[in-house]
């Protein structure tokens, strides 16, 4: 292995000499300490090395030591329910080494060593495997069942020996594999290097919704499974308590949630109150198929770099074994923010805002790693990956770098707005703004499973909306007693959608997950509400009787008084709605008559 | 850090801005400390930023003002820059680098600690659910404060961002449990005055013997700012974490440490962000609000009140901006209420404290309708403002009854509810009441962001 010394320091950039030999991307130990550290650049026998830890204390002629192997991380079982770190160090097993405080130069495995797993084997002696096929499986939690496959990087070949059913540790081996080139041990564990998507066998298309309970996302702006999404927002506008409902509430099998240069309370949230959650679609705790990567903004910066390759590239190898993945990463700015920081202690020349020019051709990588695919090898698998990434625009400006990027790579667009925001209207997705390229591709399943009409009907919906920006426009230069009844019924219903669809409670027990079916009837229902207010306008009914329909309010709060298990109480409200209006348009006709 | 300290160089190459450049150095570690003496034997201290190819760079705290090429030496001290900690610096008064400067000795340090500090395992840390009652019904109310966040104060020139920092110094506390807050305040780059102000109010409350005051005043030198509040925070962690303390820290103010910053960064020529900031301002200003929190098993809590003043008043500068996607929430000033009398000048509309909901909305800690109160007043008054605008335009002819109803909301909201004299103390009961007291003047069919069973309970109805 290569050795060289350390020549220069500047916070997390180190230049060494002696590294002749070195590879680009290659993993090194760095100084007295065995810092960990990656390659970034190399110029004759110097190489530049990004420091995944604190260097304060490193000097000039400490040695580098190479390792040959580029980043990698550790896949097999006993990664769900993990904490880590952007190299994928368990914080738990830090805290039990150094305490409460992190420090650095800790090495310590990524996923237990000693800990045995059941192993049942689905192959026997003498089968053929591929690439990608399975040879067993283990209850990783009782969510998860854990393919072990053959890894991608090797050959496939003939099962000369594989254990039998029984319990094991990771280093224990479990398949020796004749290859053309020799006989491969397999382990319940393999290596894959971060940088380096996971082959497959084909893309598929994102016909099938991802749903995430959140009406406004489902219903109006969905997210496909495979999909690739932002929600960009000034601070305060809600973007983490947003990705935080996604990771609890979306029907993916296994979620990653990546805090990457974010708050350390947050993380904290994520990590005290996931584990005291219950999936909505099992009932088992969230750990149960859940990732966690924190990576706060006062840990080093170089690893925050990392951490999303590190996450997207467990997500994968979960993609591989059939399940649907969802990857939230939480903030991709801040992530940028590392390659510029980086970038410049290079001392490279600087595109936008100091941005480095290969910012896109970054990001552009990260989002192509989403994807709905058929997955390599037997039994025949589909699995997905879906990326949703939150951007901090600075001072909410939506053309600086990093936002006008991602939006070139991303299909959902959840733009967050500060005015929403301030006025408590949460989630604060500014539904003018917003668009989703998938709307049309899941129309299908949603008309299949839920509601036939249900294309329809958001079309209707929206068009309330849209109208309703328009008139708002107006009102503003004239006053909303300028316009006409029928358009201030268009008001009146928009604002009964803002308040009792469009905003839904993060914190309200009933309100946090809206299952698709409660969806459909609350968008049946407003749509309803709307027809049939017109008509009786249309009919003779004054304005301020509809506005005085004390029902208005139970529709408001249905979202809340009416929970997931009792929607046909919608059905009767829907009755009571149509009862109502036809008295109104009865008491209309009958003062006619007697007149 | 073993190498024996004191090696000492006399071959200054270059001295620029806040920087100065060592030559032919060997074994001198990045961040290390260096002692710099000057031809008249005054001693300054500085920290290395850069290593490499037998040169170091340095950045001296005190300023370059009168070193010289030829007669400067520089001592590097083999060991990152420590600050000796112990409970006997409480009523004490110190200087910007932590020696003390109210003509007492120097206490008698327990322990040694890197200023850095070390980020907290987010692992470890304890989520923060403790509500803090400052008496001051914009915050308790809609924008509650929590024990071990940090919930920066955004302000304007000239607004009363002290008096309202000082009333929480005075008042917070945590009801039901009668532990007081040791408050460590640290000066940063502010005039003499305001820091005056700060140590007489805490000495009027009784609250000085359980506080520790860090001053780097306007005319200290610049670059001694950015050390300020690292000191501070490593005095509070050691209380906090070491000794059980409940601690408030207010730093004030962020934008003079942002500046200094700026000066270092151009001084090294790098390439900077927007408005000439270091693109890294993010990450250096998490290491330091990041420094806030509890952790699982201490007893101990460290909440942070920065102050920051926006130039120009203007929430997307740099400054402002990089806060608030690093603290939990903000309490932004607003000129206009200040104009008119109310005091606190809060605008509770921009204003937001994130650890309210999960922490103690959605854990029912305080009164059950406290959240629903909370909603409830930030739509109102927003439609209120907005109405308000409105009929500017348009004149009141132009509105409904209902709109009519809710300017005059908007106006009792101001003046009863957010308007409180600098010495009142409110408890979260009577901030609460006040809020059902106005809300009542709606109708109730308006409130649509409160459950119907409690708003029979505490609706008011009209009793005629």
């Amino acid at each position: 292995m290569v050795r060289g010394r350390i020549i220069w320091v500047a916070g997390p950039a180190v230049r060494a000499e002696g590294m002749l030999g070195a590879k680009m991307y290659e993993t090194v130990y760095v100084g007295e300490e065995r810092l960990i550290g990656e390659i970034i650049k190399l110029t004759g026998d110097i190489a530049f090395i990004q420091v995944y830890e604190n260097t304060s204390g490193l000097r000039p002629g400490e040695p580098v030591y190479g390792t040959g192997q580029p980043l990698t991380v550790t896949l097999g079982p006993g990664l769900i329910g993990s904490i880590y770190d952007g190299v994928q160090r368990p914080l738990t097993s830090i805290a039990s080494v150094v305490g409460s405080f992190i420090k650095r130069g800790v090495h310590v495995p990524s996923i237990p060593l000693d800990k045995k797993w059941k192993f049942t084997p689905t192959v026997k002696k003498g089968d053929r495997v591929e690439p990608g096929d399975i040879v067993g499986v283990v209850e990783e939690t009782p969510l998860i069942q854990h393919k072990i496959m053959v890894p991608p990087n090797i050959r496939g070949g003939e099962i000369v020996e594989i254990v039998d059913e029984g319990e094991y540790t990771i280093e224990e081996e479990i398949a020796i594999i004749r290859t053309n080139s020799g006989e491969e041990v397999l382990k319940m564990y393999h290596k894959w290097p971060v940088r380096q998507p996971r082959p497959f066998r084909e893309r598929l298309d994102p016909v099938i919704p991802l749903i995430t309970g959140q009406r406004v996302l489902d219903t109006l702006f969905p997210m496909a499974k495979g999909g690739t999404g932002c929600i960009p927002g000034a601070f305060g506008t809600g973007k983490t308590v947003t990705l935080h409902q996604l990771a609890k509430w979306s029907d993916a099998r296994v979620i990653l949630h990546i805090g990457c240069g974010e708050r350390g309370n947050e993380e904290s949230e994520v990590l005290t109150k996931f584990p005291e959650m219950t999936d909505p679609y099992t009932g088992r705790p969230l750990m149960e198929r859940t990732i966690l990567i924190a990576n706060t903004s006062n840990m080093p910066v170089a690893a925050r770099e990392a951490s999303i390759y590190t996450g997207v590239t467990m997500a994968e190898y979960y993609r591989d074994m059939g399940y649907d993945v969802l990857l939230v990463a939480d903030s991709t700015s801040r992530w940028a923010e590392a390659l510029r920081e980086i970038s410049g202690r290079l001392e490279e020349l600087p595109a936008e805002e100091g941005y480095p020019s290969y910012l896109s051709s970054r990001l552009a990588e990260f989002y192509e790693r989403a994807g709905r695919v058929k997955t390599l090898g037997s039994p025949e698998r589909t699995g997905s990956v879906t990326i949703v990434g939150a951007v901090s625009p600075p001072g909410g400006d939506f053309t600086e770098p990093v936002t006008t990027h991602t939006l070139r790579f991303v299909r959902v667009f959840w733009a967050l707005d500060p005015a929403l925001a301030y006025s408590r209207h949460y989630p604060a997705i500014n539904w003018i703004q917003s668009y989703s390229a998938y709307t049309e591709t899941v129309a299908r399943w949603w008309e299949e499973n839920v509601d036939r009409e249900w294309s329809k009907l958001r079309h209707e919906f929206y068009q309330i909306l849209r109208r309703e920006d328009e008139l708002l426009e107006l009102v503003r230069l004239l006053g909303p007693e300028a316009l006409p009844d029928y358009e201030k019924l268009i008001l009146d219903v928009g604002r009964m959608i803002r308040e009792g669809f469009l905003q839904q409670s993060a914190y309200d027990e009933v309100d946090s997950f809206c299952k698709p079916e409660k969806q459909v009837k609350m968008l049946r229902l407003y749509v309803k509400f709307y027809r049939l207010a017109s008509q009786a306008l249309e009919r003779g009914v004054p304005l301020k009787n509809i506005r005085a329909m004390k029902i208005i309010a139970d529709i408001i709060r249905a979202k809340s008084m009416i929970p997931n298990d009792q929607i046909e109480k919608f059905d009767e409200l829907e009755k009571r709605i149509e009862e109502e209006f036809r008295e109104m348009i009865l008491a209309v006709s009958t003062q006619i008559v007697s007149r | 850090m073993s190498r024996a300290s004191g090696v000492e160089y006399a071959t200054i190459r270059e001295i620029r801005g806040p920087l100065m450049i060592v030559d032919n150095v060997s074994g001198v570690a990045y961040d290390e400390l260096v002692e710099i003496e000057t031809g008249t034997g005054e001693r300054r201290l500085g920290r290395v930023i850069e290593v490499g190819g037998g040169r170091a760079v340095v950045q001296v705290f005190e300023g370059t003002q009168g070193l010289s090429i030829t007669e400067t030496r520089a001592r590097f001290l083999g060991k990152t820059m420590m600050l000796g900690v112990s409970e006997d610096m409480l009523g004490r008064v110190f200087d910007g680098l932590g020696r003390p400067i109210d003509g007492l000795p120097e206490p008698v340090a327990e322990e040694y600690r890197d200023i850095n500090g070390d980020p907290i395992n987010p692992n470890e840390r304890d989520y923060p659910s403790d509500f803090i009652q400052t008496g001051i019904s914009a915050i308790d109310g809609m924008n509650s404060l929590v024990r071990g966040q940090k919930l920066p104060i955004f302000s304007g020139a000239g607004l009363p961002h002290n008096m309202l920092a000082a009333q929480i110094a005075r008042q917070a506390t945590v009801p039901g449990k009668e532990e007081e807050f040791a408050v460590i305040f640290a000066a940063i780059g502010v005039q003499n005055d305001e820091a005056r102000f700060f140590r007489r109010s805490l000495e009027e409350s009784g609250a000085i013997s359980r506080s520790a005051l860090f001053l780097n005043l306007a005319d200290d030198p610049a670059v001694e700012r950015v050390i300020t509040p690292r000191v501070a925070l490593t005095f509070a962690e050691y209380l906090a974490f070491e000794k059980d303390y409940h601690v408030l820290v207010i730093l004030t103010d962020m934008t003079n440490y942002c500046e200094s910053l700026r000066e270092i960064s151009a001084a090294r020529e790098e390439v900077p962000g927007r408005k000439g900031y270091p693109g890294y301002m993010y990450t250096d200003l998490a290491s330091i609000y990041e420094r806030a929190g509890r952790i699982k098993g201490r007893k101990g809590s460290l909440t942070q009140m920065p102050i920051l003043t926006m130039p120009s008043d203007d929430i997307t500068h740099p400054v402002p901006d990089l806060t608030g996607y690093i603290t939990e929430g903000q309490i932004v000033l607003g000129r206009d209420l200040y104009r008119k009398g109310v005091y606190p000048p809060i605008n509770v509309l921009m204003s937001l404290s994130r650890l309210m909901g999960p922490g103690i909305i959605a854990e029912k800690k305080t009164r059950p309708d406290h959240g629903e109160i909370s909603n409830q007043l930030y739509a109102s008054y927003a439609r209120a403002v907005q109405l308000r605008a409105l009929s500017e335009i348009v004149g009141r002819s132009g509105l409904s009854e209902v709109d009519l109803r809710y300017l005059e909301f908007g106006d009792l909201f101001e003046q009863r509810f957010l308007k409180q004299r600098y010495d009142e103390n409110r408890t979260l009961d009577e901030t609460l009441e006040i809020a059902w007291d106005i809300l009542s003047t709606l109708p109730e069919t308006e409130l649509t962001k409160i459950k119907e069973e409690t708003l029979r309970k505490h609706y008011r109805k009209k009793t005629t």
